[in-house]
């Protein structure tokens, strides 16, 4: 019986083409998916709030009242495609961390977002019902557990998907490639979002990886490699609603590479003065893909100025419902750590716990 | 009862939780098929289908992280993982994401999720094989830690295992695999975790011991016997979650213990269980706590294993000294 080691060669090594169904400037280059009209809206809406939530964290981080936070801007039509293309009622989300427009399109409340950031308990709180997982914070750790959910809900006989977020550093990590040789093998309905904002902090691609690409890769797992303008919301959303189809029809996984820009640093506390270049940043500026949606949608006259204006009064209610429910939120009981450890907790657990509750109130 | 070797044991107990519980599913490498390298998967497939016992590609990393997703999918996976020296390519899964899923999602995701290897050395397997690294499991919060060395204890601790909330590393004595035989309870037979066995009662001297050393204990408990000592010996049976009652008891009464274990001495799970006996009962104490123990060096090749691991001579030793005083 022939191992199948032996395959005849697939052809030359090339990336595929960058798929756009918008231009930088905001032309149709591509038939349009076929989007809900209000999810047009909600998806330029969505983005809107992201560009402004990292404003608002960005300026609470300066204050203190934040920890380290990872910006999402130049990012947000990458997260907003992609999770606006499945169904949340059934799918799954498997977030890395700057996903959280994604994570909030799930149904994850922003204030619980901004208390994850600030370190309290609470903020590792998604409701029952949200089907999302928590994100992640060692790279691509949680891609085997997402590849795991996708066979498991296959098994279960549930019609649904995984989509699992990671971005291109990610992409050099041992469980990356186990997971999607895995994910291959067993065609698992999962489909792999990278976003490659083309730096993991300070190391950019092309030190990150000899590969032209993440998408060619596809092709080492048995699976489909799509390459994708990630700041093309149209594109991220038709590309991920044929991979959710095809997983859905028994095709197994995809790797969808989202070729996007970071505007900003990794994290508040990254310098990427150090290492970018000003003209680089400005040429970024260029790729912005909220300015190219909403010239999108002013062309089909589904945006005007009055929609921005209430986008931008919803944006800001939001982030300000949100901050209200963050700032009022009590200190978490010291002893909080101790929780949701064990199910069946040893005693000794139970005793330290004790110990340090009676060494707590006698301080 | 039937008279079995712990690897029929620990299968017998597989395939009856795979009856009786459609959401276990074993997987592995070569545990389908070929019904797993030491058999414990044997002929697992061919009655429940290559849907609930799966082979895998090598991939320790990915057959423990994809065994949680499976139980977040609410699946009730056993993973096994070809030999406990494998299981450092899985180890940040099994550190890092394993025990602290229920902690980092506040309880929303559990991970019900057994991992079993093969443990410790004694069947001359080629090097990198053979490793005892329960103290770097045991120091994973949110684990449980399982090391049998009864063919019974095999079966009542993997069903409490499958059916517990918490993921377990449950490590299987590979020097004991087929060696070790005795009368398994049957039916449904569950032994609690945290509660530690009387080998055999004594008076003298306890000596602690887990896994495929406890029967090597027993021997020397034996000889120690016939110059007139009298040895109890504690088998832990659970690291995780650990018996301190069960061992402050035992050495209350004797006095005096032995830790043996196979695995390197320094920070080895018997320096824990030396500390443990000395904050419980020091006032009891008659002399120093010894351990007996493999050596700070890499588990060597097969050639030279039995210098390394403790045997009857070294534990008899130990055990004099403890006594004497």
């Amino acid at each position: 019986m022939s191992t199948g080691q032996h395959r005849a060669p697939a052809g030359k090594n090339a990336s595929p083409e960058l798929r756009r169904v918008l231009d930088p400037a905001g032309s149709l280059v591509a038939e349009p998916p076929d989007v809900a009209e209000g999810d047009l809206v909600g998806m330029l809406r969505l983005m809107m709030l992201g560009r402004r939530i990292d404003q608002k964290a960005i300026s609470l981080q300066r204050r203190g009242k934040l920890g380290t936070y990872a910006p999402l801007s130049g990012q947000e039509a990458a997260s907003v495609g992609s999770v606006y293309a499945i169904d949340k009622g059934v799918d799954w989300v498997f977030p890395q961390y700057r996903e959280q427009l994604a994570m909030l399109h799930m149904g994850l409340p922003l204030s619980t977002d901004l208390l994850q950031r600030m370190g309290h308990p609470a903020g590792s709180e998604i409701p029952v019902g949200v089907n999302l997982y928590p994100q992640q914070v060692a790279l691509a750790a949680h891609l085997p557990h997402a590849v795991g959910m996708a066979w498991g809900l296959r098994l279960r006989r549930l019609a649904a998907v995984v989509v699992a977020y990671f971005g291109d550093g990610a992409s050099s990590e041992g469980d990356f490639h186990e997971s999607c040789n895995l994910a291959g093998v067993l065609k698992a309905p999962v489909v792999f979002v990278c976003q490659n904002n083309g730096w993991a902090i300070s190391t950019p691609w092309r030190i990150q990886s000899a590969a032209e690409s993440i998408a060619v890769r596809g092709a080492g797992y048995g699976m489909p490699g799509v390459r994708v303008d990630g700041n093309d919301v149209l594109a991220m959303y038709a590309a991920t609603g044929e991979a959710r189809l095809r997983a859905l029809d028994g095709g197994g996984p995809t790797l969808l590479e989202a070729v996007t820009t970071r505007f900003g640093a990794h994290t508040t506390a990254d310098d990427p003065s150090r290492y970018v270049v000003a003209e680089e940043v400005a040429a970024q500026r260029g790729l912005d893909p909220i300015e190219r949606f909403r010239t999108y949608l002013r062309s089909i006259d589904r945006w005007d100025d009055e929609a921005d204006a209430l986008a931008v009064k919803w944006c800001d209610e939001e982030i300000e419902r949100a901050v209200e429910e963050f700032d009022t939120t009590r200190p978490p009981d010291p002893a909080a750590f101790f929780d949701n450890v064990f199910v069946g907790e040893p005693k000794r657990l139970e005793r330290q716990r004790a110990e340090f509750r009676a060494e707590r109130a006698g301080r | 009862m039937a008279v079995l070797s712990m690897v029929e044991a620990i299968r017998s107990t597989l395939e009856a939780e795979l009856r009786t519980d459609d959401r276990v599913i074993v997987l592995g490498e070569d545990v389908g098929k070929s019904g797993g390298v030491f058999r414990a998967t044997d002929g697992l497939q061919a009655t429940f289908g290559a849907e609930r016992v799966v082979d895998t590609p090598v991939s320790e990393a990915a057959i423990v992280g994809a065994a949680m997703g499976l139980a977040a999918a609410g699946m009730r996976p056993v993973a096994e993982l070809q030999f406990l020296g494998f299981a450092y390519q899985a180890y940040h899964q099994i550190a890092g994401q394993l025990g602290r899923m229920r902690s980092r999602s506040n309880g929303r995701f559990g991970a019900e999720v057994t991992v079993r290897a093969p443990y410790g050395g004694g069947v001359r397997a080629p090097e990198l094989h053979c490793d005892a690294f329960e103290s770097a499991l045991a120091h994973c919060p949110g684990l449980k830690v399982v090391a049998p060395a009864t063919a019974a204890d095999a079966k009542g601790l993997l069903t409490t295992a499958m059916r517990d909330d918490d993921p377990v590393v449950y490590l299987e004595p590979l020097r004991g695999y087929r060696l070790v035989r005795d009368e398994v309870p049957e039916g449904d037979h569950l032994v609690p975790f945290g509660q530690a066995r009387t080998a055999r009662p004594g008076e003298h001297v306890t000596v602690l011991a887990w896994s495929g050393l406890v029967q090597v204990v027993e021997e020397a408990a034996d000889l120690a016997a016939a110059d007139g000592i009298s040895v109890e010996v504690l088998d832990l049976r659970t690291l995780v979650p650990l018996d301190i009652d069960g061992i402050a008891e035992s050495v209350s009464r004797t006095g005096r213990a032995v830790v043996v274990q196979e695995a390197p001495l320094t920070a080895g799970f018997a320096s824990e269980v030396v500390a443990t006996i000395q904050e419980e009962v020091f006032l009891s104490l008659e002399a120093p706590v010894l351990r007996v123990s493999g050596f700070d060096t890499p588990i060597p090749m097969p050639q030279l294993e039995d210098e390394y691991i403790p045997d009857v001579r070294r534990i008899l030793a130990a055990i004099r000294r403890t006594v004497e005083y």
